[in-house]
C-alpha cells in the first residue's frame, strides 16, 4: 500500500539535502540528510496527518529508514489511504 | 554457584585486590602530575581484564558486562581516572564484540587482543560537532589505486589515554561524499596512526586520563571498518554501555567521598563520646542522595540487562530515553554527592592532604556533566519526549 502524502509529509519536515522525489521508496532518508531531529518532526506531522499514534515498539530508527519503511508502519496501523 | 558466577567472581576479587593495593595507593599522584595510571592499568593487563568481555571462543574470560560494570565502580571508589580509562576501553570492546557481524579481521583481532592485552582509545568527539557523535566533519577516502586501503584525517578534540593506547576507534563519514550522518566506525592501529597533539592536558578533575586534543591520522585496510552503520552501533551499544559504566564509576566516585565524610563523622563521634555530632545530621542527608544515584544507576542496570540482546527494543526512543536520563541524573546527582560530603567534613574535606579530602572526588566528578554536554542530551530527550509514549 502506499500513502501518497508520506513524501510530502518527509520533503516538509526531513530536511533532506535531496529532493524527495529522486529517492526510490526503498532509499535511506538518513543518508539523504535526515538527523533523528528531524525524524521526530516527521513523525510529528505523520501522527497528526493520519490520526495515528506510533507505539513505542514502532519508534525506532529502522522504522523511519524509508518512504516505504514508513508507510508499511502506517499500514500496520490500519491507516486507511485517504 | 555456576561456572559462569564462579568466573565473575574471581574476575571481581582480582579487581577489589588491585584497586585497594594500586589505584588507591597513586591515584593522588596520578591526580597531582595529571599523568597515566601506568601502575593500575599494568595490573589491570596482568590480571588480563582489558579482554574480560572478550568471549571465551575468542581465547577471552567471558566476564558478564554487569561484572565490568560493577569493576568500575570498584576502581571508581579508589581513582577515578583509572576507572574512567578502564571504562571507556571496556566500551570499546563490548561495541566490538557486539558488532563482529561475523567480520574476520575482527574475530581475529580479538585473539590479539586477548594475547596482548590491547588498550583501545575513543576517537568519536570532533572539533566542529563538539559531543554531538551523530554526526562526523572528517571521512573515510579511499585510496586511488588501492581498494583494500582507506585514509582520513581527524580534528579530535579530546583522545583520552590517547598517547598510551594501541588502538584508536574512530567514527568518520562513510565517504568524502556522504553526509554528516552517514557514519562507519574504524579501528585504527596506533603503528598506522599519527597523532599530533594540539594542545595540553591540565584539566580541573580526571587528570590521569591524559586527553589531550590530536590531528590524527592515518592509513587502514578497509577490512578494520566495522560492518554495521554506526548510528545503528550508537543506539544498540555504544551510548547505552558508555552511559552505564560511566555511572558506575561516579556512583563509585560519590560512594567513596560519602565512606570518606562518615570515617570523619566517626573520628568526631570518638573524640566526643556521648557529645552530639552535628555533621551525622548532615551525614544523613547526604545518604539520601548517595542512595538515589544508587537506585538510579542499578536500575537502569537491571533493564540493561534484560533487554541486551534485544536489538530492535534497544533501537526504541523509550530505550534511549531511559538510558540517557541515566547519564543526565548521575552526572547531576554526584557532584552533588561530593559536595555535601566536603560539607560534613569542613576544612579537612577541603584540603588536598587528608584522610578525608574529598577535593578530588569532587573535581573528578564535575567532568561528568560536561562528558558529552548534559544540554545537548537533553535537548536530544526533549525531542524524543515530544513523541515517546510510555517514558
Ligand atoms: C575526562 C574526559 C575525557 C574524554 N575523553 C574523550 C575521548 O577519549 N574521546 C572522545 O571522543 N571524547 C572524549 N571526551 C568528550 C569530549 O571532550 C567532549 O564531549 C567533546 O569534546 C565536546 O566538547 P564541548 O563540550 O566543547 O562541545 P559541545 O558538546 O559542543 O558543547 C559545548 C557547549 O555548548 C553547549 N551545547 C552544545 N550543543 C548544544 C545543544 N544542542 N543544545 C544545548 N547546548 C548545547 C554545551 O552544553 C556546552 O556548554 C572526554 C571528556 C572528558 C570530560
Amino acid at each position: 500500500m502506499s500513502f501518497p502524502a508520506v513524501r510530502e509529509i518527509v520533503s516538509e519536515h526531513g530536511r533532506l539535502s535531496v529532493d524527495v522525489t529522486t529517492l526510490s521508496d526503498d532509499d535511506s532518508l538518513y543518508e539523504a540528510g535526515m538527523t533523528s531531529h528531524a525524524s521526530v518532526n516527521v513523525m510529528l506531522a505523520l501522527e497528526d496527518a493520519y490520526d495515528v499514534e506510533f507505539p513505542d515498539e514502532m519508534l525506532k530508527r529502522s522504522v523511519f529508514e524509508s518512504v516505504g519503511s514508513i508507510s508499511s508502519a502506517l499500514s500496520q496501523l490500519d491507516v486507511q489511504v485517504a | 554457584m555456576t561456572v559462569a558466577a564462579d568466573r565473575d567472581a574471581a574476575f571481581l576479587a582480582g579487581i577489589d585486590q588491585l584497586a585497594d593495593a594500586i589505584a588507591a595507593v597513586h591515584a593522588d599522584d596520578v591526580d597531582r602530575g595529571a599523568r597515566f595510571p601506568t601502575e593500575t592499568i599494568d595490573a589491570l593487563r596482568e590480571q588480563r581484564a582489558l579482554s574480560a568481555l572478550v568471549p571465551a571462543e575468542y581465547g577471552g574470560d567471558g566476564i558478564s558486562f554487569e561484572a565490568v560494570a560493577q569493576a568500575c565502580f570498584v576502581l571508581g571508589r579508589r581513582c577515578g581516572a583509572s576507572a574512567m580509562v578502564f571504562a571507556m576501553h571496556q566500551i570499546q570492546v563490548a561495541t566490538i564484540v557486539r558488532h563482529l557481524d561475523g567480520s574476520p579481521w575482527f574475530e581475529d583481532y580479538l585473539r590479539e587482543l586477548v594475547a596482548d592485552q590491547r588498550l583501545i582509545a575513543s576517537v568519536t568527539s570532533e572539533v566542529g560537532t563538539g559531543g554531538d557523535m551523530s554526526r562526523s566533519v572528517a571521512a573515510l577516502t579511499p585510496i586511488d589505486g588501492d581498494p583494500a586501503r582507506a585514509t582520513f584525517e581527524k580534528q579530535a578534540p579530546t583522545v583520552s589515554y590517547g598517547a598510551y593506547a594501541d588502538d584508536l576507534l574512530v567514527t568518520l563519514r562513510a565517504s568524502p561524499d556522504a553526509g554528516p550522518g552517514d557514519q562507519v566506525a574504524v579501528l585504527a592501529r596506533q603503528s598506522d596512526t599519527t597523532l599530533e597533539p594540539t594542545g595540553t592536558w591540565d584539566p580541573l578533575g580526571m587528570r590521569g586520563t591524559c586527553s589531550p586534543g590530536y590531528v590524527v591520522r592515518a592509513e587502514v585496510p578497509v577490512a578494520q571498518v566495522m560492518g554495521a552503520p554506526f548510528p545503528s552501533i550508537s543506539t544498540e551499544s555504544m551510548v547505552p554501555i558508555s552511559h552505564l559504566l560511566w555511572s558506575h564509576i561516579w556512583l563509585g566516585i560519590a560512594t567513596d567521598a560519602f565512606d570518606r565524610a562518615r570515617a570523619f563523622v566517626r573520628a568526631a563521634a570518638r573524640r566526643a563520646p556521648g557529645e552530639p555530632v552535628p555533621a551525622a545530621m548532615k551525614l544523613s542527608h547526604v545518604m539520601t542522595q548517595l542512595s538515589l544515584l544508587r537506585a538510579e544507576v542499578h536500575s537502569a542496570m537491571q533493564d540493561w540487562t534484560e533487554a541486551e540482546a534485544d536489538r530492535e527494543r534497544l533501537s526504541t526512543m523509550a530505550f534511549a530515553l531511559r538510558f540517557n536520563n541515566l547519564k543526565l541524573a548521575a552526572s547531576e546527582q554526584a557532584p552533588r554527592v561530593c559536595q555535601q560530603a566536603m560539607g560534613v567534613c569542613g576544612i579537612v574535606g577541603f584540603k588536598n592532604d587528608t584522610p578525608f579530602s574529598i577535593g578530588r572526588h569532587l573535581r573528578d566528578s564535575m567532568s561528568a556533566s560536561l562528558m558529552v554536554a548534559n544540554e545537548r542530551i537533553h535537548q536530544t530527550n526533549a525531542g524524543l519526549l515530544l513523541i515517546a509514549k510510555e517514558v
